[in-house]
């Protein structure tokens, strides 16, 4: 009996990728510090750690503590800046197959229109994605992110400013998240992915100070999975562009969930860590459920659990 | 840098704290150098999630070994683990030493469980004469080389309780080596790696001598391979960088690298 192959392309938007399974900025560097242990080509897509104008330096140590079942970190968006992404990491990026989405970052509205219009038309940049949820750092990132308006102002600028897809990336430190999905959306984001990190924070009860230098810092990995699929859930059903599933994704049954949710694709975060191969195992895992459950298309269970569940 | 599972030859408690565990792994014994780490994932669940950083601290034919003390949830995992199990391990990671001219001399100091990485380096030092200072909190905290490695080294002992050796931080074992040469005529290298003060007093002395060293630091880190930007540590003013990742920058620094006052 011939083995079925399913069809694990999707499209976000005018974006086509290969499959729903991409990297999380900011777990996978610039990818090619994954290139010795993943087969970079196999990935749906390679999203950046955030791109600044100028490079950022980040936060004072300590940045990461661990958590029950997950992190905090606190990096603070240390880049090498635009310059250096496009004259050192980019060139080598483009000799993989695999597409590459540049998270941008800004200080500014304006920063987040420059580096738009700085990637426009750059070979090798597949899309953008917008951060507006970094709760790390003080101006920009999050400021944007948890004001529905401020929200559709920077998507508006960068959609402007350039001619590629554009992926609002939303935080979930807010009331009610499909205000800002919804607010994106009508500013003209072709998708949007979520969740970023929980805000939240660790003391060390010897020292009587935080865990972090920083305070506060971001919750990933597998202790806020529920959280980013509700939110998935609540998204998908509350806007008609796609949406990305992000938060606490380690394995293929948590990938199947957020697609079953309404997830069009997913990122994986901070299981990059734990295992670096975890992108190319939900892959293989996603391939084999397909094929035991004769889906042909992985389309086939995206947001098949129904819209008219009460929320 | 692989990621592979490794098979469990052994492990043993050594003294009051450490244990030292063998891990069959060809491949990683063979590229090891000296001053390099490795990941090791203690669990298949998610809770401890992240790898732990290991410097490997000596390698046997196909044995790779690691020394290390149950601080944690993660280490106290590995302390229960049995013949034949296996870890997911990735490496091995960063910058090791810098081996040393053959001129001069050669000092390694370590203080605790920081002995680890001297000792990997110590059996790659078969060309050179060194000279081995340990610190350890009592006489029933000393890691014996000999049955680390396998090989029989003179290490000059100080305990902080003076149960045995030296009474007081193995750096005023240093300090009286030092005093008694003539630096300028005679350069010293110096390999370290320990706790913070013990770090900080030789960063301080560094200053003074005007010698050549190389320190081994930690940190907590999430990737291990220069993804995440975790183990940030401040690099010395003047430098290329605002902060250096001991991950891949390190886990081995020229002492004058790095800030020691934000250390």
């Amino acid at each position: 009996m011939n083995q079925l192959t399913p069809d694990l392309s999707v499209k976000l938007g005018p974006l086509e990728l290969q499959n729903p399974v991409m990297t999380s900025s900011g777990t996978f560097g610039y990818g090619l510090e994954f290139d010795e242990l993943v087969d970079l080509n196999l990935l749906g897509a390679i999203v950046v750690k955030g791109i600044s104008l100028k490079p950022m330096t980040g936060n004072p140590p300590p940045r990461i503590v661990e958590t029950p079942c997950g992190m905090l970190n606190a990096i603070g968006l240390a880049n090498v800046g635009l310059e250096a992404f496009l004259k050192e990491k980019l060139p080598k990026l483009r000799k993989f197959r695999t597409k590459v989405i540049v998270n941008i970052y800004g200080h500014h509205i304006d920063e987040y229109a420059e580096l738009a219009s700085a990637l426009k038309g750059v070979d090798g940049v597949a899309a953008l994605e917008v951060n507006v949820s970094c709760p790390n750092v003080e101006q920009g990132g999050m400021a944007f992110g948890v004001d529905p308006d401020a929200s559709a102002r920077v998507t508006e600028q960068v959609r402007k400013s350039t001619d590629k897809p554009v992926i609002v990336k939303l935080s979930p430190n807010v009331t009610d998240i499909r205000i800002i999905a919804k607010a994106v959306e009508s500013a003209g984001a072709h998708a949007v992915s979520l969740i970023n990190t929980l805000t939240g924070m660790a003391i060390d009860i010897e020292t009587r100070k935080p865990k972090l230098a920083n305070i506060r810092g971001g919750l990933s990995g597998p202790a806020i999975k529920p959280v980013a699929l509700h939110m998935v859930y609540q998204v998908a059903n509350a806007v008609d562009i796609p949406v990305v599933g992000i938060g606490g994704i380690v394995d293929y049954r948590d990938a199947l969930e957020f697609f079953i949710a309404g997830a069009r694709a997913v990122e994986i975060g901070t299981a990059n860590f734990v295992n670096p191969r975890a992108t190319l195992d939900i892959l293989e895992g996603i391939t084999e459920y397909c094929q035991q459950k004769g889906i042909h298309h992985i389309t086939d269970i995206m947001a098949t659990l129904g819209s008219n569940l009460h929320i | 840098m692989k990621e592979q599972q490794l098979e469990i030859v052994f492990n043993r408690q050594i003294n009051s704290n450490a244990w030292l565990m063998g891990l069959n792994a060809p491949e990683m014994a063979k590229s090891a150098r000296p001053g390099q780490f490795v990941m090791i994932r203690v669990s298949r669940s998610m809770h401890p999630l992240l790898r732990r950083p290991f410097s490997i601290c000596g390698t046997k034919d196909t044995l790779m070994l690691i020394l290390y003390r149950v601080v944690g949830q993660g280490t106290a995992i590995m302390a229960h683990a049995s013949h034949g199990q296996k870890f997911s391990v990735l490496g091995p990671l960063g910058r090791g030493f810098t081996f040393p001219d053959a001129e001069g001399s050669i000092v390694l100091v370590g203080g605790g469980i920081g002995v680890a990485p001297l000792f990997f380096l110590a059996q790659n030092l078969k060309k050179h004469r060194f000279l081995f200072m340990a610190g350890f909190g009592s006489a029933d905290e000393i890691i014996p080389v000999g049955e680390v490695i396998g090989t029989q080294i003179d290490v000059s002992i100080a305990t902080d309780d003076g149960s045995i050796g030296h009474k007081g931080p193995v750096t005023e074992l240093l300090e009286k080596y030092i005093a008694g040469r003539d630096i300028n005529k005679k350069a010293i290298s110096l390999f370290t790696c320990g706790p913070k003060p013990m770090l900080k007093r030789i960063a301080d002395m560094s200053k003074d001598q005007r010698f050549w060293c190389e320190v081994s630091l930690e940190a907590s880190m999430a990737c291990g391979v220069g993804a995440c930007q975790g183990c940030a540590v401040k690099a010395a003013s003047g430098k290329d960088k605002a902060y250096y990742h001991v991950c891949k920058d390190g886990p081995v620094f020229a002492i004058t690298s790095i800030d020691w006052a934000s250390y």
